[in-house]
């Protein structure tokens, strides 16, 4: 016999991405403005707090939510840098990445047929996730127009309105846009008078340009029906080390960890040691990354603008999401990467409202960038 | 930030920024950036621009030593004539007063470790004020100037991801 996958699974075609990341695999010498993970390592001080926590043969499971050392200090800085109040007991759950966090609220609070409105163009879990789940995606495009900002306007038009849950990501992969309290103020009355669950994934909350990050949750009303998705990828250069956190009412926190106690048990203890030290002592590191970051942007902004190459101010994460040149988005990227060995990726690969577009990573150090930009430029020219 | 101390951290990094570059990083016009960088130089903020070399990677052989000195005073002398003096010397790279067991930080640097041997017994030793030296050579590098020498790490993030 041959071992044929679910239905579930076959309805759900493979990520985008691969293609293209078999394509730049197959060639030398690229420079990849592709990557969506920081170029930083850890800070050396969680690297070194999870090297002693080994030595000193700390290698078992931990509590299900997490350590609570752990989720005390998470509550205490989601509070210090964003006023969400959670406690740590309740309102705290420790997870594999904030992937598996969302991937346990969808399965959590998602019952067969529910609709989930997502946000596009978006990272590209969530719609699979929502399939997995169960649940039914309803796509909510965002344009140039709004600077890939979600308006109340492309909730109606899509018929968020009548979806049961809605999956936010602000600041946005792949489109580096960041969404103001004023901003969100809307779309959390929208969620209010239309009964919907908010699954708000901030996990690029602290790589802000502009102005600081609102959590949509802090919104009046809002806290008994969002959950929020960060960790210690993106701000603490972590990404391997998969740790993540959900935090939100503890009905929904206790539904999520039914799942995870089964599923996971616990998320990697070592990577939980890790977290505890960037938590006690990594701030000023966070803040220099986000300054190096900072100055990426402001150059490729400029040097996009010098080519004549649409891009809005993108002002989070570590990606702009410039027109592409040529209408087929695909098309160029490929011929961008054979012509000039450097990888960008095709707005396609994130959703609708995607194509024409190309997501263009600034994780990648100062000289590498700038040869890469000059590249783009010889091949546009 | 300040576009100043912006500039500056940006020059410590890549001295060879371009002016468009900087202007690009910092936000600010090109002419902005030229006036704030003059005016560093101008007021003995930016004393200079120098490669990092690493001279391991040449054919020509350097030596280098840390020196402790030890200096006695007295009302005629400070530590900073003392200090006037031994800067002349072209094979003096850094000098610098400490704190702790002795005085001064010296590094010096010649072409072979007989010439700085001689160096400082000749040039250095016999200053009235200098009691003792202690040298040090370097007997490798594996960084300087916050550059990390040697062959770097490879990135090894998938060239791709989401």
């Amino acid at each position: 016999m041959t071992i044929e996958p679910s239905q579930r699974v076959e309805t759900v075609p493979p990520s985008g991405i691969r293609r293209f990341f078999e394509l730049a695999e197959e060639m030398d010498e690229i420079i990849s403005l592709g990557v969506g993970e920081p170029d930083f390592s850890a800070p050396w001080a969680a690297r070194e707090a999870a090297i002693t926590s080994l030595e000193l043969g700390k290698t078992s499971y931990t509590a299900n939510r997490g350590r609570r050392e752990l989720r005390e200090l998470i509550a205490a800085d989601a509070d210090r840098r964003y006023d969400l109040t959670y406690d740590p007991d309740e309102e705290v759950l420790v997870t594999t990445g904030a992937s598996e966090g969302l991937d346990l609220a969808l399965r959590a609070v998602i019952d067969p047929g529910d609709t989930v409105a997502v946000v596009q163009p978006s990272y590209v879990s969530y719609v699979p996730g929502v399939i997995f789940a169960g649940g039914e995606p309803l796509p909510v495009p965002t344009t140039t127009e709004t600077d890939f900002k979600l308006t109340t306007e492309a909730l109606y038009e899509a018929g968020a309105d009548e979806a049961d849950a809605l999956v936010l990501c602000y600041p946005n992969n792949p489109t580096g846009a960041t969404m103001t309290g004023s901003e969100l103020e809307p779309i959390a009355e929208f969620a209010r008078e239309h009964d919907l669950v908010v699954l708000s994934d901030e996990i690029y909350s602290e790589l802000t340009y502009e102005h600081d990050h609102t959590s949509i949750a802090t919104l009046p009303g809002m806290r008994e029906r969002t959950i929020v998705f960060n960790g210690f990828s993106k701000a603490y250069a972590m990404t391997g080390l998969r740790l993540g956190y959900a935090l939100g009412p503890p009905e929904a926190i206790a539904a999520m960890n039914r799942i995870h106690q089964y599923t996971m048990l616990s998320a990697p203890t070592t990577a939980q040691y890790a977290a505890i030290e960037a938590l006690e002592s990594c701030d000023d590191a966070v803040g220099e990354m986000r300054r190096q970051y900072d100055r990426r942007r402001r150059l490729v902004l400029s040097r996009f603008e010098e080519m004549g190459i649409e891009c809005f101010p993108a002002s989070g994460a570590f990606y702009a999401f410039p027109e592409s040149p040529w209408d087929d988005s695909e098309a160029f990227a490929e011929a961008l990467l054979e012509d000039q060995h450097v990888a960008v990726v095709p707005g396609t690969a994130f959703g609708e409202g995607g194509e024409g577009h190309l997501r263009v990573s600034y994780a990648t150090g100062m000289s590498d960038l700038k040869e890469a930009l000059d590249r783009i430029e010889t091949f546009i020219s | 930030m300040d576009l100043h101390e912006e500039l500056l951290e940006l020059l410590q990094e890549n001295a060879r920024y371009s002016i468009d570059d900087l202007a690009r990083m910092t936000d600010a016009e090109p002419d902005e950036v030229e006036a704030e960088i003059e005016r560093l130089e101008s007021e003995g903020v930016i004393r200079g621009y120098q490669a990092v070399v690493d001279f391991e990677e040449t054919e020509r052989e350097r030596v280098r030593a840390i020196v402790e000195l030890n200096v006695t005073l007295d009302r005629e002398t400070s530590y900073g004539d003392i200090a006037d003096r031994i800067v002349q010397f072209p094979e003096v790279r850094e000098l610098r007063l400490v704190s702790g067991d002795y005085d001064f930080d010296m590094e010096v640097q010649g072409d072979s470790m007989r010439e700085v041997s001689h160096f400082i017994s000749d040039k250095i030793a016999p200053i009235p004020e200098i009691t003792q030296t202690v040298t040090h050579y370097h007997m490798d590098t594996y960084k300087t100037q916050g550059i990390v020498l040697g062959d770097g790490d490879d990135d090894d993030r998938l060239s791709i991801s989401p």
